[in-house]
This record gives C-alpha cells, sequence and structure tokens, in this order.
C-alpha cells in the first residue's frame, strides 16, 4: 500500500518538476510547482514526519511560491514576455544539459544497486513532532538563533536591493 | 510496511537531476531560481528520509534548516530578478556577461 502511494507520488512530482522547468510561461510553470511541492510533502508524510510534511505545504507551497508568483506578475509582460522566452529556450537547444544530467542520474542509480539493498521502516511514530520540538529548544537552540540571524540579514539585504532610490539606480 | 532506501534516493537524485538541468539550460532568471528550488527541494527530501532511517529526528531539524536558508535565498534572488529587471527590461542572464567592473 505505502509502495503504491509512494510511486504515485514521486511520479507525479517528476513529471511536474519536468514540465515546471521546461514551460514557456513562468506563472504555469509555478502552478506545476506548487503540485510538486504538495507530492513531496505527501513523501514527507509517509516517511512518517508530518510536522515536515505541514511545513513544506505551509512554507513552500504556501509563502515561498506565492512570493515568486507576486514577482513573476509584477515583471510579466503577457505574450511578450512569453514570445522572448521561446527565443531564449527551446528543448531541442537544450539536448546537452539533459544528456549531462541524466547521465549524473544513471550514474548514481547504477551506483546504488550495484551494492546491496538497504530497506527502511516507515512506522509512523507519532511522536516525531514532539521530538523535533524538544530537540529544536534543547539541542539545536544555537541553530534556531543563527537561522534568525541569517532571515534577518537576507530581509535587510533584499529591502536594500530592491529599494529603487538607492545610489546604483540613481547613476543611470 | 517498509520503503527501500534505495527508491527514496532515486528519486531524490532524479529530482536533484531535473534541478541542474535547469539551472544549466534556462537563461531566465526567475526559471534558474526554481530550478535552485527544486535541487533544494530533493535534498531536504534526503534530509527527511535519513531522519526516518536512522533513530532521533535531527533530520528533520536539518530539513527546519534548508527551509530558512531557501526563505532567505529567495527574497535576496527576487530582489535582484527585480533589479535587474528595472535596468535592463529583460531577464536575460547573458546580459549580465556584459557588465565591467
Amino acid at each position: 500500500m505505502i509502495e503504491i502511494l509512494f510511486i504515485l507520488s514521486a511520479v507525479i512530482a517528476l513529471a511536474c518538476a519536468l514540465i515546471t522547468v521546461t514551460s514557456h510561461n513562468a506563472v504555469h510553470a509555478l502552478l506545476f510547482m506548487v503540485v510538486m511541492m504538495l507530492a513531496i510533502a505527501l513523501i514527507f508524510y509517509l516517511l512518517g514526519a508530518p510536522f515536515a510534511a505541514a511545513l513544506q505545504v505551509i512554507v513552500y507551497a504556501g509563502a515561498i511560491i506565492v512570493l515568486f508568483i507576486f514577482v513573476t506578475m509584477m515583471l510579466h509582460q503577457g505574450q511578450r514576455s512569453i514570445e522572448s522566452e521561446h527565443q531564449l529556450f527551446s528543448l531541442r537547444r537544450a539536448g546537452l544539459p539533459m544528456l549531462l544530467s541524466l547521465v549524473l542520474f544513471i550514474e548514481v542509480v547504477v551506483l546504488l544497486y550495484s551494492g546491496e539493498q538497504n530497506a527502511l521502516s516507515t512506522s509512523a511514530n507519532s511522536d516525531s513532532t514532539k521530538e523535533v520540538g524538544m530537540l529544536l529548544f534543547g539541542r539545536y537552540h544555537q541553530l534556531i538563533i543563527l537561522a534568525a540571524l541569517m532571515l534577518l540579514s537576507a530581509l535587510i539585504g533584499a529591502i536594500h536591493i530592491a529599494t529603487p532610490s538607492n545610489p546604483v539606480q540613481g547613476e543611470q | 510496511m517498509t520503503l527501500p532506501l534505495s527508491w527514496l534516493i532515486s528519486f531524490s537524485l532524479a529530482l536533484f537531476a531535473i534541478g541542474v538541468f535547469g539551472v544549466v539550460a534556462r537563461r531566465n532568471l526567475i526559471f534558474m531560481l526554481i530550478s535552485i528550488e527544486i535541487m533544494l527541494n530533493a535534498v531536504a527530501l534526503l534530509f527527511v528520509a535519513g531522519a526516518t532511517m536512522h533513530p532521533g529526528s535531527d533530520g528533520q531539524i536539518i530539513y527546519l534548516l534548508i527551509l530558512a536558508m531557501a526563505a532567505a535565498e529567495i527574497a535576496i534572488g527576487l530582489a535582484l530578478v527585480i533589479t535587474m529587471f528595472r535596468r535592463w527590461h529583460s531577464l536575460d542572464i547573458d546580459i549580465l556577461s556584459k557588465m565591467r567592473g
């Protein structure tokens, strides 16, 4: 049962990732990426990590992708941007990168199946969320402070870069 | 109820390879950022899979940190996208090769 669910969501995630990477319309690509995030959240749940699944839906699909969509809509120029994207990227000219990443994938799969098989138990332990909380505010509390500092500096940096009246813009 | 670990690693690597393809093949800055997000997701999946394999939930803590890093990276990346669009009215990454100094 779990295997079937895993294979289904893995196929959905891979198909959506491929469509995302090869799409010409940025908004369509982002919506397919939301589907990919939801499929990965399902896999997290199957792995017995409900907290990670919830965060995947809330933070990735709910916050990061929405930020992306806002910026894309700000910069979108309708048909013109789609046409210029057709000029910038076509599947026919993308053969070499596709070959390279395919080789990378095949290489590791061969490596993986040449060794012995390792089984992974997915007993859904209900204490997983509690355990994450204990670790988060116990052994790893300094990492949380570091993450907060990183987010703060990213916020300040983003505001500084995107403000139109900074000296870099004034040079033009 | 077991899932073979090799399935998870294969899936994560396929996702990562798709992300690598996107970064290498696309020339639009927004799509490159999206591909980076896909790669980060693949790595996060590997960490969560590792957390279920070993006792303890340390992998999920790393997943949280990857999440925070992705948010910070996307905030700065999108600010750069907006600035680039304002100056050159295009998101073609090749334009940036004309920068001097």
